[in-house]
């Protein structure tokens, strides 16, 4: 049987081997749709943020063009005269005013950098000057202006949209102050989710909108140098530490950078939620295969043992068989080997008998001696001849045979071989043997050696002058046969009962048995699956019965 | 006695005094070590009855008695046999022993079945004389 350690070994080596086969693959396939999950994902997202700040920069574009146009067109039409009436530019204004709420104000400048008419809140202004003024320069000089948000004497954050007009000889500025606020709810929009955000940047890294989180409006924010690029950009940002995803474009008409973050958790939510599945079902894949291994191995492992351990008892039993084997050869050889030197003893003593008779001993004096000496030699190679004899019959129970028995027949054949004996003895050897008694896989020799040596018992018993009845039945439930052997010798005294099959006991005289026969008679009956047992009282003789089951598979 | 024996055995002191309690007996007794000696005596003389040890080497027991029946039918054998097998003995009698003896055998049984053996033979011979 293999040791404990042994099969730890082979336990651990399977375990390990079928968890490695079936948890790698496991593994190997959880992490490459992870990954592609998560490819999958984040180019969706890096496509959805491209359109949203395509789409923004579009909406922003359009409105500035919007402005400029719609100011254009209201320099354009009219003449400066026009302007200047009384009333008029609130007229315009109002009506600029119903459509879009984004202007603050309107004025006109005349080419000195005065305000020549104004309408709007801030009449404070009405008296500045912005000849020196950088945006008033290049307004006249390019036609249009947009400028880029800041505080002003507005104190007030917004950003002017100028056109020129040269009339004649004449220049003037219609200029429009746009209101940041509404301006910043333009590039905010509800298409960011919850926590995206979306800001303006001049080419200073300066906030132009207010973006949701973070800065404040005209506050900086860093997010690296860019020069001027066309199309999308998307890059990941660090802000405050944290990486963000952003979409950045230049705005055509206005040198800003339109940058649109992310929102991370929208981005990262999916991610996380797959990840904490993958590992979710990992782990519960691998705690149902582990489960599985484990009990597949220890059942086979058992089953394993259990064959190992048959395997091992059968083993042990074939030695044992053969072993025994063995010794009956052994002790058939040795029976055998040992007869013939005693046939020798006995007949040189023989011979010397006979040569007392003839030679002229008989007066000597040691005589007598010769002949006790010759006597007991002979006497004691029949003892010695006696126990071979009983080692012989022992050695060729070794192999029991299975026939179909008549138990009748083998009691018949029994008492013919001792028919002369009984009869020289004035004994009678009566039987009663039921009819159509079953038969009995049995084996024949074995219990004729039975019946023989109780029903030569009885003769010995008995001495001269008696009876034997020998008799069978078959009985029910349990289904055996029954057979019966009776004397009408002395019987047996109590307290020798139950020495009866004891091994060497007998009440024979020295020589005459080797008390070997009843117990021999016991241990066939057992083997062949039956009992036997005696009962006797002594002057009432004794009766054996015997039990045989049918052994009827 | 006018009974002629044969003693077929192995064992030469076996044989010798058996040989010797015979002869002491005045019973003439010939001896022959291996079955095929003992298949050469008989060829040169008769005998009443053959003595023989059913276990020798060579040609063993079984095979001389077979023989012995079929070539000299009317020749008594006696089986001698240390090794007490009931298949050996009763394979014998029905291949036409007389009877069988176990080794250490007592030589008066012996003895008394031999003078039977003879009587036997005498009484097949004068029967097959009278035909």
């Amino acid at each position: 049987m293999i040791e404990g350690s042994g099969y730890t070994k082979l336990r651990i080596k399977m375990i390990l081997t079928t968890l490695g086969f079936s948890l790698i693959p496991l593994v190997i396939l959880g992490f490459t749709i992870y990954r592609q999950f998560e490819a999958a994902h984040t180019s969706k997202i890096i496509q959805h943020l491209s359109h949203l700040t395509e789409n923004k920069r579009r909406t922003i574009d359009l409105f500035l063009n919007e402005r400029l146009s719609q100011l254009m067109a209201i320099a354009y039409t009219h003449k400066l005269e026009y302007f200047l009436e009384d009333g008029t530019l609130e007229r315009v204004f109002t009506l600029m005013q119903a459509r879009s709420k984004y202007y603050i104000d309107l004025g006109i400048i005349d080419q000195d950098g005065n305000h020549v008419i104004y309408t709007g809140p801030y009449q404070t202004i009405r008296t500045a000057n912005y000849k020196d003024e950088e945006w008033f320069n290049q307004v006249l000089a390019k036609g249009f202006y947009i400028s880029d948000v800041f505080l002003g004497r507005r104190n007030y954050p917004h950003f002017i949209i100028a056109v020129s007009r040269r009339d004649g000889n004449r220049n003037w500025i219609l200029r429009a102050t746009i209101d940041s606020d509404i301006f910043d709810s333009l590039v905010q929009s509800d298409q960011l989710g919850a926590n995206g955000d979306a800001f303006l940047l001049n080419a200073e890294n300066v906030l132009q909108s207010k973006p949701r989180f973070g800065a404040k409006l005209l506050g900086t924010m860093n997010l690296g140098a860019y020069s001027r690029f066309p199309g999308v950009r998307n890059e990941t940002i660090k802000v405050d530490g944290k990486p963000y995803l952003f979409g950045l474009t230049w705005l055509e008409n206005k040198n800003w950078l339109l940058a649109i973050r992310d929102d991370p958790a929208e981005e990262l939510t999916p991610l996380t939620q797959t990840r904490y599945m993958v590992w979710f079902i990992l782990a519960g894949g691998f705690l149902v295969i582990a489960g599985g291994t484990i009990l597949t191995s220890n059942t086979i492992l058992a089953q394993l043992m259990n064959s190992e351990r048959e395997k091992a008892s059968l083993n042990a039993s074939l030695t044992q068989s053969s072993k025994m084997a063995s010794l009956g050869k052994m002790a058939a050889g040795v029976a055998h080997e040992i007869n013939n030197p005693l046939a020798i003893i006995k007949e040189q003593a023989g011979w010397m008998r006979d040569l007392l008779g003839e030679e002229d001993i008989k007066n000597s004096p040691n005589f007598k001696e010769f002949e006790d000496s010759i006597t007991k030699i002979e006497f004691h190679v029949t003892r010695a001849k006696d126990v071979t004899h009983r080692l012989l019959g022992f050695a060729r129970r070794m192999d029991p045979v299975h026939d179909d028995v008549n138990i009748n027949e083998v009691i018949t054949q029994t008492i013919t071989f001792l028919q002369n004996e009984a009869r020289y003895r004035v004994i009678e050897i009566d039987t009663n043997l039921q009819k159509d008694l079953p038969f009995v896989a049995s084996d024949p020799a074995q219990l004729q050696q039975v019946f023989l040596n109780i029903i030569d018992n009885a003769i010995d018993a008995i001495g001269k002058n008696g009876n034997i009845h020998v008799a069978t039945m078959a009985v029910h439930d349990p289904d055996e046969i029954i057979v019966t052997i009776k004397d009408s010798g002395p019987g047996i005294p109590k307290e020798k009962l139950d020495k009866i099959f004891d091994p060497f006991f007998t009440t024979k005289k020295v020589g005459e048995g080797t008390g070997l026969g009843l117990t021999i008679s016991f241990s066939i009956v057992q083997k062949l699956g039956g009992r036997i047992r005696v009962e006797s009282e002594e002057g009432q003789g004794a009766t054996f019965i015997i039990n045989l089951p049918l052994n009827k598979d | 006695m006018d009974i002629n024996i044969l003693i077929v055995d192995d064992e030469a002191d076996f044989v010798e005094t058996m040989t010797k309690r015979f002869r002491i007996r005045k019973i003439p007794v010939a001896s022959a070590g291996s079955g095929v000696e003992a298949l050469k005596l008989l060829g040169e003389q008769e005998f009443d009855v053959v003595i023989l040890d059913v276990r020798m080497p060579g040609m063993d027991g079984m095979e001389l008695l077979r023989q012995i029946r079929a070539k000299y039918p009317l020749t008594e054998v006696i089986m001698l046999t240390g090794h007490a097998s009931l298949e050996t003995g009763m394979q014998g009698m029905e291949m036409g022993a007389y009877d069988y003896v176990l080794k250490p055998a007592d030589f008066d049984e012996l003895l008394d079945k031999v003078r039977r053996a003879a009587e036997r033979k005498a009484l097949n011979a004068g029967t097959k004389a009278g035909n």
